[in-house]
C-alpha cells in the first residue's frame, strides 16, 4: 500500500460518505420550503405538521452533510498537496467563492430556521427555508464547476509548473459544468423524492395518518417524476460531451475495446482487462452507441485499444457502475410514472407502496455509482490530460494516511449508523399528532 | 505587490474572525462539563450557541478556501505538513457538529453522556490545536526548499507551541464564559461570571509570558521595531484584555464579550503583522519560507477573488449580524421546551 492508493481510498471514502447526505439536503430543502409555503398560504395545519416532520429528518441529515463537507476541503491540502499547488488558482478560487457566496448563507440561515419559529413572521420563516434551498443548490453549482474543470480543464495556461487562470468565464460557463450541474442536482432531487415517497408508503401501508402521507407522497411524486426525466436526458447529453472530451472514459463505460463504426451498446458486457476484450457480451444493439453520442448510427467510436494501457481507467468498475446507474435511472422514471397513474388511489395500491418503500436505497446507490463513473472513469488523470493522480499526492508518510484512513472508516462508520438510525427511527415513528387526518 | 499585500491581511482577517466567532463556541464546549451541572444547564449552554455555531464555522471554511485560492503554495504546504494536527482538528469538528444535533434525539442519559463527551473533546481539541499550529507558524516550521516537512506531530508540541495552545484555550474559555453570562440567568450565569473572573488573571499571565516568549522564540518583533507604529495593535489588544476585566466587574457582559472579541482579533493580528510578508516561514532556512509574494496565485485570480470578497463578505457580515441580533435574548427554560431546541 502506498500513499497514492491510501489517499485515493481515503478520498473515495470521504466523498462517497459525504454524498450520502448532500443529495437529501439539496432536494428535501425545496420540498420542506414548498410545504411551509403551502402552510403560510392556506393556513392548513397539516402542511405545518409536514414541514416540521420532514424538517426534522432534514436537519439530522443536514448536520452529517455539513461536518463531512469540511473533510473534503481539508483533504485537497492534506493528501493532495501537489494537486492543490498546481490548480489553486482556479480550483481553489471556485471553492472559496462557494464558501463566500453560498455556504455562508446556507449555514447561517439554517440556524435561523431551526430556532426562529417564534422570532420571525410565518412568511419570513418560510422564506428562510427557500433561501437555504437555493443556497445549497447554488453551492452545488460552484462545486460542480470545480469538478468539471478537473474533467475538462479550460481557461488556463501553464506557467512555472502551475495552471494559472487566464479566462474565468471559460471555466464558469463551460458546457461540461452546466450539464454536470443539472444532472447531479436532478439526481439529488430524485433521491429526496424517493425518500419521501418511500417513508410515506410505509405509513400508508400501515394505514396511519393517511391524509398527511398521501399529500407528502404526491408532492414528492411530482418532484420525482420531473427530475427523473431531467436526470436521464441530462445524462444522455453528458455522454455526448464525455465522448468528445474523454474518449477513454466513454470507451470504458461501454466496455468498447475496438475502434468501430456502428459501435454497439451491450445490455451486459463483462470486460476482461488482461486480454483486452469482453468475456461475455449480451444484448448487443449495433450502432446504438454511435447514434447516442454522434447521432449517426454509422459514426466511428474510439475503442480502448486506441489508447496506451497506462492511460485507460479501470474498465470493469467504470462500466458496471455506468450500467447500474443507467438502469436505475430508467427505473426511477418508470416507478414515478406508475405512481402518477395511481396518484388518486395510492392508499389502495399496497404492491406499489411496498415497491416504493423498498426503493428508498436505490437513488443513493445510483448517485454513488454516478460519482464512481465520473471519478474512476477519469483515471489515471486527476486533471484530465494535465496531471496524473499519482503525481498529485502529498509528500507525507504512508503511516500517516493509513492511520487517518482507519480513523475515517471507524468514525464515519459509527456516524453513518447513528445518523441513519436517527433518520429512520424518526421517519418510521411518524409525526406526533393525535387525530388521524 | 499591492494585491498580494491586501490578500495577506485579508487572510489574517478571515482567521481572526473565525477565532472571534467560533472561538466562543469552542470556549463553551470546553467549559461545558464544568459549568453544566444539570441537564438543563447543559441544554442552555448548547442552545446559547445553537443558532450561530454553524455560520461561525464557515469562517474556517472560508479562511481555508481563501488560503487555497490566494496562496495555493501555502495551502498545499501548510495542510500537508500539519497533516496530523489538522486531521485531529477535523475529527474534533465533526464530532462537535453532530453532537449538537444528536444529543437530544434519544432520551437516555447514557446516550447524552456520549455526545457530552464529544462536545467537550470536539471543542477543546481545536482550541488547543489551532493555538499550537499558529504559534508554530509564528516561530517557523521545519520545511525544506520543496515545502517538505521535516518533523512529526510532536515537533509541533514544543514549549512555545504549547504556550500558544494554552493561550488560545484560555482566550476562548473566557470568550465562551462571557457568552454564557449574556445568555443565561441564575446559578449558571453566576458560575459563568465567576469562571470568567477566575480565568482572567491566568489569561493575563499567560498573555504576558507569550509576548515575552515571542521575543525569544520568534522574529515577530522585527516588523514592530522597523515600524513602531504597529505597536499600537499590541497596545489595543492589551487594553481590550483589561477592558474584559473592567466590564466583568461592572457586570456589563456584552461589553466584556465585545472586549474579549477584540482581544482575540488583536492577538491574531499581533502575529499576522509580525509574520508579514511570511505566511508560512521555514525554520530551516528563511529562504525556504512561503511569503505573500512567492506563494500567491496569479494577479487575475487575486483580482477576481478580491471583487468576490469585497461584495460578499459585507453581505455575509450583514446577515450574520442580523442573525445574532435575532437571537440576542436569554435562553430560558421555555425556549428549551420547543420541538426544535437542541
Amino acid at each position: 500500500m502506498d500513499v497514492v492508493l491510501l489517499s485515493r481510498l481515503q478520498f473515495a471514502a470521504a466523498t462517497m460518505f459525504h454524498f450520502l447526505f448532500v443529495p437529501f439536503t439539496l432536494g428535501l430543502s425545496f420540498l420542506v420550503a414548498y410545504m411551509e409555503t403551502k402552510y403560510v398560504k392556506t393556513g392548513d395545519e397539516t402542511y405545518l405538521r409536514m414541514t416540521k416532520f420532514w424538517g426534522k429528518l432534514f436537519l439530522i441529515n443536514f448536520a452529517l452533510g455539513v461536518v463531512t463537507g469540511i473533510t473534503l476541503e481539508f483533504q485537497f491540502g492534506t493528501n493532495w498537496s501537489r494537486y492543490s499547488a498546481f490548480v489553486g488558482d482556479i480550483f481553489g478560487s471556485l471553492l472559496a467563492i462557494e464558501a463566500t457566496t453560498s455556504f455562508f448563507l446556507e449555514s447561517t440561515l439554517i440556524g435561523v430556521w431551526i430556532f426562529g419559529w417564534k422570532k420571525l413572521s410565518k412568511k419570513a420563516h418560510a422564506t428562510v427555508m427557500w433561501l437555504v434551498a437555493f443556497a445549497s443548490t447554488f453551492s452545488a453549482v460552484w462545486i460542480l464547476i470545480a469538478n468539471a474543470w478537473m474533467q475538462n480543464p479550460v481557461g488556463y495556461t501553464i506557467r512555472e509548473g502551475r495552471a494559472e487562470l487566464v479566462d474565468f468565464t471559460a471555466a464558469l460557463m463551460q458546457k461540461w459544468a452546466i450539464l454536470k450541474f443539472v444532472h447531479t442536482v436532478s439526481a439529488a432531487y430524485v433521491l429526496s423524492a424517493f425518500f419521501v415517497m418511500g417513508i410515506s408508503a410505509y405509513h400508508l401501508l400501515k394505514k396511519q395518518k393517511i391524509e398527511f402521507f398521501t399529500r407528502s407522497f404526491r408532492i414528492a411524486l411530482v418532484f420525482g417524476l420531473i427530475f427523473s426525466l431531467v436526470v436521464v436526458i441530462m445524462g444522455d447529453l453528458n455522454g455526448v460531451v464525455v465522448a468528445e472530451k474523454q474518449p477513454t472514459k466513454l470507451a470504458a463505460m461501454e466496455s468498447l475495446w475496438e475502434t468501430t463504426n456502428r459501435a454497439p451498446v451491450y445490455l451486459f458486457a463483462l470486460p476482461d482487462e488482461e486480454n483486452e476484450r469482453n468475456k461475455i457480451e449480451i444484448g448487443a444493439m449495433p450502432g446504438m452507441l454511435s447514434f447516442l453520442i454522434k447521432h449517426d448510427i454509422n459514426a466511428k467510436v474510439q475503442g480502448l485499444k486506441d489508447f496506451p494501457k497506462e492511460e485507460r481507467p479501470p474498465v470493469l468498475l467504470t462500466s458496471f457502475a455506468f450500467k447500474g446507474m443507467v438502469g436505475l435511472g430508467f427505473y426511477f422514471i418508470l416507478a414515478t410514472i406508475i405512481g402518477f397513474i395511481k396518484r388518486n388511489r395510492l392508499a389502495d395500491s399496497p404492491k406499489y407502496l411496498k415497491l416504493m418503500l423498498l426503493s428508498i436505497p436505490l437513488p443513493y446507490i445510483a448517485c454513488e455509482l454516478g460519482w464512481i463513473v465520473t471519478e474512476v472513469g477519469r483515471q489515471p488523470w486527476i486533471v484530465y490530460g494535465l496531471m496524473k493522480t499519482s503525481d498529485a499526492v502529498s509528500p507525507i508518510a504512508t503511516s500517516q494516511v493509513l492511520i487517518t484512513l482507519i480513523a475515517f472508516i471507524v468514525v464515519y462508520g459509527l456516524l453513518g449508523v447513528t445518523g441513519f438510525y436517527l433518520i429512520f427511527k424518526n421517519a418510521l415513528k411518524g409525526p406526533e399528532f393525535s387525530t388521524d387526518n | 505587490m499591492v494585491l498580494q499585500t491586501i490578500w495577506f491581511f485579508l487572510w489574517g482577517l478571515l482567521w481572526a474572525v473565525f477565532f472571534m466567532t467560533d472561538g466562543f463556541d469552542f470556549g463553551i464546549g470546553t467549559l461545558y462539563p464544568f459549568l453544566g451541572k444539570t441537564d438543563q444547564d447543559k441544554r442552555i449552554m448548547i442552545n446559547a450557541l445553537g443558532p450561530l455555531w454553524d455560520g461561525n464555522e464557515v469562517w474556517l471554511i472560508t479562511a481555508g478556501g481563501v488560503t487555497f485560492a490566494a496562496f495555493p503554495m501555502v495551502y498545499s504546504v501548510m495542510f500537508s505538513s500539519l497533516y496530523s494536527a489538522l486531521m485531529l482538528i477535523l475529527f474534533a469538528l465533526i464530532l462537535r457538529g453532530v453532537s449538537f444535533e444528536f444529543r437530544g434525539k434519544v432520551d437516555d442519559p447514557r446516550w447524552r453522556k456520549i455526545w457530552d463527551t464529544c462536545i467537550f473533546v470536539g471543542s477543546f481539541a481545536p482550541a488547543l490545536l489551532f493555538g499550537v499550529a499558529f504559534a508554530n507558524i509564528f516561530q517557523g516550521i521545519p520545511i525544506d526548499h520543496n515545502g517538505i516537512y521535516h518533523g512529526t506531530l510532536f515537533t509541533l508540541l514544543n514549549p512555545y507551541g504549547l504556550l500558544g495552545g494554552v493561550l488560545f484555550v484560555l482566550l476562548f474559555m473566557i470568550h465562551g464564559a462571557l457568552w454564557i453570562s449574556i445568555k443565561s440567568e441564575g446559578d449558571l450565569q453566576e458560575r459563568a461570571v465567576s469562571t470568567a473572573n477566575k480565568l482572567w488573571p491566568i489569561l493575563l499571565g499567560v498573555a504576558v509570558v507569550f509576548l515575552i516568549a515571542s521575543k525569544f522564540y520568534t522574529r515577530l518583533y522585527d516588523n514592530y521595531i522597523e515600524h513602531p507604529a504597529f505597536f499600537i495593535v499590541i497596545l489595543i489588544t492589551v487594553l481590550a484584555l483589561l477592558g474584559v476585566r473592567l466590564f466583568l466587574l461592572r457586570k456589563t457582559f456584552f461589553k466584556a464579550w465585545f472586549a474579549s472579541a477584540l482581544t482575540i482579533v488583536g492577538a491574531t493580528f499581533f502575529g499576522v503583522i509580525g509574520l508579514y510578508p511570511n505566511l508560512f516561514p521555514s525554520s530551516l532556512n528563511p529562504r525556504y519560507s512561503l511569503t505573500a509574494y512567492n506563494a500567491s496565485s496569479s494577479p487575475l485570480t487575486l483580482k477576481i477573488m478580491l471583487i468576490v470578497v469585497i461584495i460578499f463578505i459585507p453581505v455575509v457580515i450583514g446577515y450574520q449580524v442580523w442573525a445574532y441580533n435575532l437571537f440576542k435574548g436569554k435562553v430560558t427554560p421555555e425556549d428549551l421546551a420547543h420541538d426544535e431546541a437542541y
